[in-house]
C-alpha cells in the first residue's frame, strides 16, 4: 500500500491496490493509522481500490478454464485511473480458491508478462514459505525483484526486517535491515548507507560552565561535535547536560533532549533546585522533551522516532539522558550501531549531540571503563568522566577530561559543586602536599594561610635580628677603626720618637768623632 | 463458427411438471475456445436434464468489463445459476459433465 500511496502523493502516479484478503472499508480503516487517506485518493481518481473475494467451497471447476476476468478486472481498473503502479494482495489467495495449479501457473506467468506489457509496475504479495521464499514458488514467475518481509522477536521485543533477495538489472543491499510501521508510513533503516562525509565546523560552543570552557582549550565544544559524559551515580551527569542545554537556549538555539530515565516533569524540578531553571525554554518552544521507558519499543523504534522529531523540529543541540538504558534492549553491537547512526545523522546536520553515561563499577578505580563504555566512547569527539572523591569521610565531586578531538585540553583533576546557582567549577587547589578536595581542601587551605602568616612573621623578625646585628657591627667598627686611629697615632708619635733619638744618636757619635779626630 | 445467441429458449413439454425456471448465466471472454465449447456444453447439458423452462444468458465480459467487477467473476468461463436459489457458481468449460450436475443440483432433478 506504501507503494501505491506514495506513488499517489510524491510521483502523481495513480494506483490500483487489489486486496484478496481484506475487505475494503478494513483497508480504510488499517491504513488511516498510517496517515494514508484512502478515501480521498478514491475520490480523487488517483486510486482504485478493489476486493475480490474467492471462496473455494461456492466454486466447482468442471474443465478448462483461464483466468481472464481477473484480466478483464484489472484492466478495466488500470484504464480507469491511467494506474502506473499496481499493488496485489495477496496471490497467495488464487492458489487457495483455485484447485488446478498447472492453470494457475500458466495464469500467473501470463498476468506478469501482461502487466509488464501495459507499462505497470507491481508489487505482489506472497506468503513465506518453509525453506522456500513462497509458499506455492511464485518467486520464479515474479521476474525482477524479490523482498523479504520478517517480523522477529528479540530480547523480548519485536523488530521488523526486510531483505533485498534478487533484483535483476541492479546492485543491491543484500543485508537484513530494520524497518518500522509508524504513523507516517514505513521507514528503513540500512546501516550502509552512511558514509563519513560529514563537514568538520570549527564553531566552538560553550559548555554553559565557563571554566569548563577554559579547560576545552579556551573556547568549549565544538559545533557538530559529539560528547560523552559518564559517571557513576550521582555524579552530576543530568546537571552538565542540563547547563549544555540551557547555555544553548539562551544563545537562541532551539534544543531537543531525550531522557530515558526520568519524566519532564521530574527533571525540571531537578534542575531547577540546582540553579538552572528550563522551564521558560519550554514555554517558548525553544526546548523540547520526549521522554519515555527504553523497553517501550525496539531499538530501531527509538532510532526511528527520535530521527523523525529530530527532523520536525529541528534542533542545534541534541541531549540523551543516559544512553546506558539503552542496553538492556538489544546488545552491545546493536545500541552502539543504533548510537552510531543516530551521531551520523546529527553531525551531517552539524548537530551537537551531548550524550550521558551511567557507569557500573564501583569498585574499581574511578576511571576504570566498561568495555561498553569504551566501544561507546570512540564514536565520541569529547570526553567527561565524572567521579566522587572520597576521602576524610565525605565525597565531593570531580570531572576530568580524558579526550577532546582537535583541540588542547586541560588534563586536570577537577572539583566542582552544584549549587543553587548551577554547576561551579572550584579553583584547583594544590598546595605543597597534592590536590585536595572538600573539606580537606578548605582545613588545608586555613592551615596553609597559618603558615604563610607565621612564616612572615619570622621574615620580618629575623629581619629586625639582622638590622639590629648590623647596627651592633657598624658600632663595632667604629670603635675598632677609633682604636685603630689612636694606635697608628701612638705608633706614629713612637716611630717619630725614634727616629730622632737616632738623629740625636748619630749627632752624638759625629761630635764625638770629631772631638776625638778620628778617621773613619 | 456458429456465433453466440444472447439467449435461447425451449418450448414447455407438456407431459412434465410445471417446475420454477431457470436462469443460467454464462460468462465469457470473447469467442474462446472456451467459451464455445462451455456455451455448446451447457446448451446440451439443459436440452438433457433440465425439463422445465430455462433461460441462458451469455455475458460477453470483453464488451462489459465493468461486470466482472460488478459480479465478481475471475476465471472464465463462469456458469451461474441465478434461480432457482441458492446461487450456484461454476468454473470452467463444463466438459465434465458429473461435476456440472452436481455443481447445479440437478442430479436430484433427473431421473
Amino acid at each position: 500500500m506504501e507503494f501505491v500511496v506514495r506513488g499517489i502523493t510524491d510521483y502523481q502516479e495513480p494506483g490500483v491496490f487489489i486486496a484478496f484478503e481484506e475487505k475494503i472499508d478494513d483497508l480504510r480503516k488499517n491504513f488511516k493509522s498510517m496517515g494514508f487517506d484512502l478515501d480521498e485518493l478514491v475520490r480523487g481518481k488517483k486510486l482504485v481500490l478493489d476486493h475480490i473475494t474467492i471462496d473455494r467451497s461456492e466454486i466447482a471447476e468442471t474443465g478448462e478454464y483461464d483466468l481472464e476476468g481477473l484480466f478483464i478486472r484489472l484492466g478495466a481498473m488500470i484504464d480507469e485511473v491511467g494506474a502506473k503502479r499496481v499493488a496485489i494482495d495477496t496471490l497467495e489467495a488464487l492458489f487457495s480458491g483455485f484447485s488446478n495449479e498447472a492453470i494457475l501457473r500458466s495464469e500467473l506467468r501470463r498476468l506478469f508478462l501482461w502487466l509488464k506489457d501495459r507499462g505497470v509496475t507491481a508489487v505482489v504479495t506472497g506468503e513465506r514459505g518453509d525453506g522456500t521464499i513462497t509458499k506455492y514458488g511464485l518467486e520464479e514467475y515474479v521476474a525482477d525483484c524479490v523482498i523479504t518481509l520478517d517480523h522477529r522477536l528479540m530480547n523480548q521485543i519485536a523488530t521488523r526486517r526486510l531483505r533485498i533477495v534478487k533484483y535483476r538489472g541492479s546492485i543491491h543491499g543484500t543485508d537484513e535491515y530494520p524497518f518500522l510501521i509508524s504513523s507516517d508510513g514505513i521507514s528503513v533503516l540500512p546501516i550502509t548507507s552512511l558514509s563519513l562525509t560529514h563537514k568538520a565546523s570549527a564553531e566552538r560552543i560553550s559548555t554553559g560552565i565557563p571554566r569548563l570552557d577554559t579547560m576545552l582549550g579556551v573556547k568549549g565544544y565544538y559545533r557538530g561535535s559529539s560528547i560523552l559524559v559518564s559517571g557513576q551515580a550521582g555524579t552530576g551527569k543530568t546537571s552538565i547536560a542540563a547547563t549544555f542545554i540551557d547555555a544553548a537556549c539562551r544563545r537562541g538555539e532551539r534544543c531537543l533532549f531525550f531522557i530515558f530515565e526520568e519524566s519532564e516533569s521530574q527533571l525540571l524540578r531537578n534542575m531547577k533546585s540546582i540553579g538552572i531553571n528550563l522551564e521558560p525554554w519550554v514555554k517558548t518552544g525553544l526546548l523540547k522533551f520526549h521522554a519515555v521507558r527504553p523497553t517501550a519499543y525496539s531499538l530501531e523504534m527509538h532510532l526511528s522516532v527520535m530521527l523523525k522529531l529530530i527532523g520536525e523540529f529541528g534542533p542545534r543541540v541534541v541531549a540523551v539522558d543516559p544512553i546506558s538504558n539503552l542496553y538492556p534492549i538489544g546488545d552491545d553491537i546493536q545500541v552502539r550501531s543504533m548510537l552510531m547512526r543516530l551521531i551520523d545523522f546529527a553531525k551531517a546536520l552539524q548537530i551537537t549531540g551531548l550524550f550521558t553515561n551511567l557507569s557500573n563499577n564501583t569498585d574499581a578505580g574511578a576511571y576504570a571503563v566498561e568495555p561498553t563504555e569504551m566501544h561507546v566512547s570512540s564514536l565520541m569527539d569529547t570526553w567527561l568522566i565524572l567521579k566522587n572523591v572520597e576521602g576524610n569521610g565525605e565525597r565531593n565531586r570531580a570531572f576530568t577530561i580524558i579526550k577532546s578531538r582537535g583541540m588542547v585540553h586541560s588534563n586536570q583533576l577537577r572539583e566542582f559543586v552544584l549549587s543553587d546557582k548551577g554547576i561551579q567549577l572550584l579553583d584547583v587547589y594544590k598546595g605543597r602536599e597534592g590536590v585536595f578536595f572538600g573539606s580537606s581542601r578548605m582545613a588545608q587551605e586555613s592551615r596553609e594561610i597559618d603558615d604563610r602568616l607565621r612564616r612572615n612573621e619570622e621574615t620580618e623578625r629575623k629581619k629586625r635580628e639582622i638590622e639590629s646585628k648590623r647596627k651592633l657591627m657598624e658600632i663595632e667598627i667604629e670603635m675598632l677603626r677609633e682604636k685603630y686611629a689612636r694606635e697608628e697615632k701612638d705608633m706614629k708619635i713612637l716611630i717619630g720618637q725614634d727616629i730622632s733619638r737616632e738623629r740625636a744618636e748619630a749627632e752624638i757619635a759625629r761630635e764625638i768623632a770629631t772631638q776625638r779626630q778620628v778617621d773613619r | 463458427m456458429p456465433s453466440v445467441p444472447k439467449t435461447h429458449r425451449t418450448p414447455k413439454k407438456k407431459e412434465e411438471p410445471v417446475n420454477e425456471a431457470w436462469i443460467l448465466r454464462l460468462y465469457v471472454a470473447g469467442q474462446t475456445r472456451n467459451s464455445l465449447i462451455a456455451f455448446e456444453n451447457l446448451r446440451k447439458i439443459c436440452e438433457e436434464h433440465l425439463e422445465c423452462q430455462y433461460t441462458i444468458e451469455v455475458i460477453d465480459l470483453q464488451k462489459n468489463p465493468q461486470l466482472a467487477r460488478d459480479h465478481q467473476i475471475i476465471a472464465v468461463p463462469t456458469l451461474i445459476r441465478k434461480l432457482p436459489t441458492p446461487v450456484k457458481k461454476i468454473i470452467g468449460n463444463l466438459s465434465n459433465t458429473e461435476k456440472v450436475l452436481v455443481g447445479l443440483d440437478l442430479r436430484m432433478m433427473s431421473r
